[in-house]
């Protein structure tokens, strides 16, 4: 007969048990679950995404009715447990017992409530479940003052939330710095600046003497008699295990309910326990990664008995967009413990090593958290780093001489090595669903639960994205722009500009290249800054171009080449189709495609066929599409006034004069536009690079929107009356981005580093400005408008055969 | 050694390469400077990548699919990635580049 399970709690940590135990046995027991929720698991993890309106519920849900369905679990969500009676081994809920042969306590933890006057007013909340989030997202409605109380990770990222939900927000912390549990005073400091920066007040050393209010808060009053007004009180000073059930069950309890190594209460062998109710060996536990390592021992235990929980080290990751910190290990300072810092005040960036004789045994870092993994790795393995201490804190990129690429410690890692410690998911696995198909963040999520959890290692997956599928994955911080200098990217930009060096050598002596003429990673990208800074001085330096752009066509795996002509504003005419199907079966073109950016795509053309399939497109009347540039990609429109009935502006007119100017120009990165004729946006303009939505008083102007590896909707520039405003201004941003974005940003990365109000008053304000950017920007189009394709067909078609064929002379 | 005549020199880019076709299959002529040429086999280790398509720099190149880096005189590949690709004495006479014919030969009789 089956066993009886009852769970009580159904958070992140049981929901792991219930899934490793129905995966490993789904027919030994006959499980009940418990939840005071009347909702099932979700990822408690991604609350502040939702609270700050990047999520919604919905996307963290982790376990559905269906799910629990599926494996046949009796669910009591909504119902209260009061009490566990161990003699008859029965749980009394609110609406009725269960009996149970095991039993498995995982009630979690409670907020601390501050024992002061007036906690329990109306609109004093703590952050702890969705009904907190949703509580303050309903605060947060109407606006006002928030007061934090707490600067820990839970306290930032509700203030960082509410602050981006339009409310005045200040952060009470008792201590001296921010999160002082998991940062130093250093990168405290640089926490407090980057919130300051968006708003946020904090006030350090504030203790709390009383929440104000008659019939609901008021304010805050502190120990030095300071009051502030408040509308919206969140209490986030820290959690406590939930034991009260437990001891009212006659279990040890101490801090939390004490287990041994298999989880199992040391008061009772029946009675398990899991997550943040847990003390073990005086340890508690609040992050997700030792949760999960318990639930994997728990399940086991109710099978077979195997299996015990080793407490492991943590990292720390804050999810609040924009504030890149991490930590791990230990970083207090001791006797016989070294620190080496590196400080950049400039760029905000800081980090802190400490080492114990040969060991690291801590790290912190603060706006560049790119290596935090690497170094999270040596703390955990305990590594010998005596021989690579000199380069140590650069990051693993500068470890073991040559000119390394900064993939390369991802390459080098082993198919066993753990990326994603939330989840317990090692490298093999994630390589294995990206070359299944998983390919983007979220597909890897999905298929492997790597970086689903606190989003720590979610670098490190996109390095794997690009060692796996190669081109386009380029990661957004503030780092060397590879071995061959120790220069960033925006210092190389930076001095090509003021010491006007304009050629690849001059750039390789004066900034002190490592390396004799660079590499794969750094001459791509000063290629390009030299020549979108001087564009009559610098050629383009084809040998410095991914093949890509070398050969003018997309290599695809089995070395073939994919073409796309250019159809203006996504227009084509019968002619045009009449010629692209002449070419594809000429040149036994296996695959035609449309794609996405409203054209046709040939793929699987020989790359010796390239020149002869241009001349006949050319000969057609058409021209590259760039589909396979760092460059104007597509204008995607819609049919505008012309046809539509809903149409207000002439979109199509539009999206193809935009084109037109815009063709051939070299970007940062891919640049695609969309014009839209109306707001039911068919164009998809608003998560377009730069997007034009027509109205009947003129032209929405947005930019920096999303569809890839991110989704993000455009943020408008402007509004203007006239279609030769909305060019200006298109222009005008377009050349702005080629001269100050980094190489491999695309707009929407480099607008959240400079701001949109910078872009604003470069574009839309200054007008002297707007016209010497349109006046560089047509400078530069001057030589870079026109077609590759006809000019490599005239010019420099023979290099697209052999040198030499020598299998003929073999014959002889 | 049999020298073979495989064209003139500013055929190739510098930091560039171009392809020959031989009977061991593709093979890459590599131009690092000037006057410095190098060549080994076209296809990548990894996933047959066409290395003549690579990026040069130095005396190495990096496969245009996966980033793989070969050293030109070894064939080694740096770094994390282990493997190797075949290479062939080339050398540069009165502006044309020559290839060891018996070399190639040796190869494809192997």
């Amino acid at each position: 007969m089956k066993q009886k399970l009852v769970v009580i709690g159904a958070g992140m940590a049981s929901g792991r048990v219930l899934e490793h135990l129905t995966d490993m046995a789904p027919d030994a027991y006959e499980i009940t679950l418990f939840n005071a929720e009347p909702r099932g698991n979700y990822n408690r993890i991604m609350l502040s995404p939702v609270l700050s309106g990047e999520k919604t519920y919905e996307d963290i849900v982790t376990h559905d009715d269906d799910w629990y369905d599926e494996r046949g679990i009796t669910c009591r969500f909504g119902e209260h447990v009061i009490g566990i009676d161990r003699e008859m081994k029965v749980v009394e809920g609110q609406n009725g017992h269960v009996p149970y042969d095991k039993l498995l306590i995982a009630t979690g933890s409670a907020p601390f409530i501050i024992p002061v006057q007036g906690k329990d007013l109306p609109g004093v909340i703590t952050y702890r479940d969705l009904d907190d989030t949703n509580a303050m997202i309903g605060a947060a409605a109407n606006g006002g003052k928030a007061v934090v109380i707490g600067g820990g990770l839970l306290g930032l990222e509700a203030a960082a939330g509410l602050s981006e939900r339009g409310m005045d927000v200040t952060v009470l912390h008792l201590m001296g710095h921010l999160m002082e549990r998991q940062l130093d005073e250093a990168a405290g400091y640089l926490l407090r600046k980057d919130l300051e920066k968006r708003g946020i007040t904090v006030m350090t050393r504030a203790s709390t003497a009383a929440i104000l209010g008659s019939d609901r808060v008021e304010g805050v009053m502190l120990e030095d008699k300071t009051v502030l007004d408040a509308d919206l009180v969140v209490m986030a000073v820290g959690i406590r295990p939930e034991t009260r059930l437990a001891t009212d069950a006659g279990l040890e309890v101490g801090r939390g309910i004490g287990v041994n190594a298999q989880m199992q209460s040391l008061a009772d062998p029946d009675v398990y326990a899991v997550g943040e109710c847990v003390e073990y060996d005086g340890h508690l536990f609040g992050l997700v990664a030792p949760l999960y390592d318990q639930a994997k021992v728990v399940a086991s235990s109710l099978l077979d008995g195997t299996g015990s929980f080793v407490v492991r080290d943590v990292a720390t990751k804050l999810k609040v967009t924009g504030c890149d910190l991490f930590s791990a290990g230990d970083f207090a300072e001791g006797d016989g413990r070294e620190d080496i810092v590196f400080r950049d005040p400039s760029r905000g960036i800081y980090k802190r090593l400490v080492i114990e004789g040969t060991r690291l045994i801590g790290a912190v870092m603060y706006g560049d958290t790119a290596d935090g993994n690497w170094f999270f790795g040596l703390i955990k393995d305990g590594t010998d780093i005596e021989d690579m201490r000199e380069t140590l804190i650069f990051g693993p990129a500068y470890q073991g001489g040559g000119a390394a690429d900064p993939l390369s410690a991802v390459a080098a890692l082993p198919l066993d090595a753990e990326i994603c410690g939330c989840n317990g998911v090692c490298k093999g696995t994630i390589v294995e669903a990206i070359e299944d198909g998983a390919g983007d963040l979220g597909a890897v999520r999905a298929r492997t639960k790597a970086s689903a959890s606190c989003g720590t290692c979610t670098g490190l997956v996109e390095q794997l994205l690009q060692v796996t599928l190669g081109d386009g994955f380029q990661m957004p911080a503030a780092q060397p722009v590879c071995g061959c200098t120790d220069l960033t990217h925006e210092d190389v930009r930076r001095l090509i500009k003021s010491q006007e060096l304009k050629s690849q050598a001059a750039v390789w002596q004066e900034l002190g290249w490592k390396t004799p003429n660079g590499c794969h990673v750094c001459r791509p990208a000063v290629n390009y800054y030299l020549l979108a800074d001087w564009p009559l001085d610098y050629q383009d330096d084809p040998q410095s171009r991914f093949v890509n752009e070398r050969k003018h066509a997309n290599i695809q795996k089995d070395g073939t080449y994919s073409v796309v002509p250019r159809m203006w504003g996504g227009m084509t005419t019968p002619d045009e189709l009449r010629a692209i199907a002449d070419a594809a079966e000429k040149y036994n073109v296996p695959t035609v495609h449309v794609t996405g950016g409203q054209r046709i795509d040939l793929l699987g053309v020989k790359g010796e066929d390239l020149p002869a399939i241009w001349a006949d497109l050319n000969a057609a009347g058409m021209v590259s599409g760039h589909a396979y540039s760092k460059g104007l990609r597509t204008v995607k429109t819609c049919v505008g006034k012309d046809h539509c009935r809903f149409g207000t502006q002439d979109s199509t007119g539009l999206g193809i004069k935009l084109e037109k100017i815009l063709w051939g120009s070299w970007t940062p990165h891919k640049v695609k536009l969309g014009v839209s004729g109306c707001p039911r946006n068919c164009a998809e303009a608003t998560c377009k690079d730069i997007g034009v939505v027509c109205v009947d008083s003129g032209y929405q102007i947005g930019v920096a929107g999303a569809a890839g590896m991110d989704v993000k909707e455009t943020e408008r520039l402007a509004d203007v009356a006239s279609e030769q405003e909305a060019i200006d201004l298109t222009i005008a941003f377009m050349q702005l981005f080629r001269e100050n974005a980094k190489y491999l940003d695309r707009p929407y990365k480099w607008v959240a580093k400079v701001g949109l109000d910078w872009v604003k008053e470069r574009v839309v304000d200054d007008l002297a400005e707007r016209a010497r950017l349109i006046e560089a920007f047509e400078l530069s189009q001057s030589i870079y408008r026109k077609d590759p394709w006809a000019e490599h067909v005239a010019e420099k078609a023979s290099r697209y055969a052999p040198l030499a064929d020598l299998t003929l002379e073999a014959a002889e | 050694m049999s020298w073979i005549d495989i064209g003139p020199i500013d055929d190739v880019p510098v930091r560039g390469a171009r392809l020959i076709k031989t009977q061991v299959g593709c093979v890459a002529v590599f131009r690092t400077a000037e006057a410095e040429v190098f060549a080994t086999s076209d296809t990548c280790p990894h996933k047959n990548g066409p290395l003549s398509e690579g990026i040069v720099h130095d005396q190495k190149v990096t496969c245009p699919l996966h980033n793989w880096v070969f050293d030109l005189n070894t064939g080694v590949a740096l770094g994390a990635d282990e493997g190797q690709i075949a290479t062939y004495p080339v050398r540069i006479e009165a502006g044309r580049i020559l290839i060891d014919g018996d070399a190639i030969r040796q190869r494809s009789a192997a």
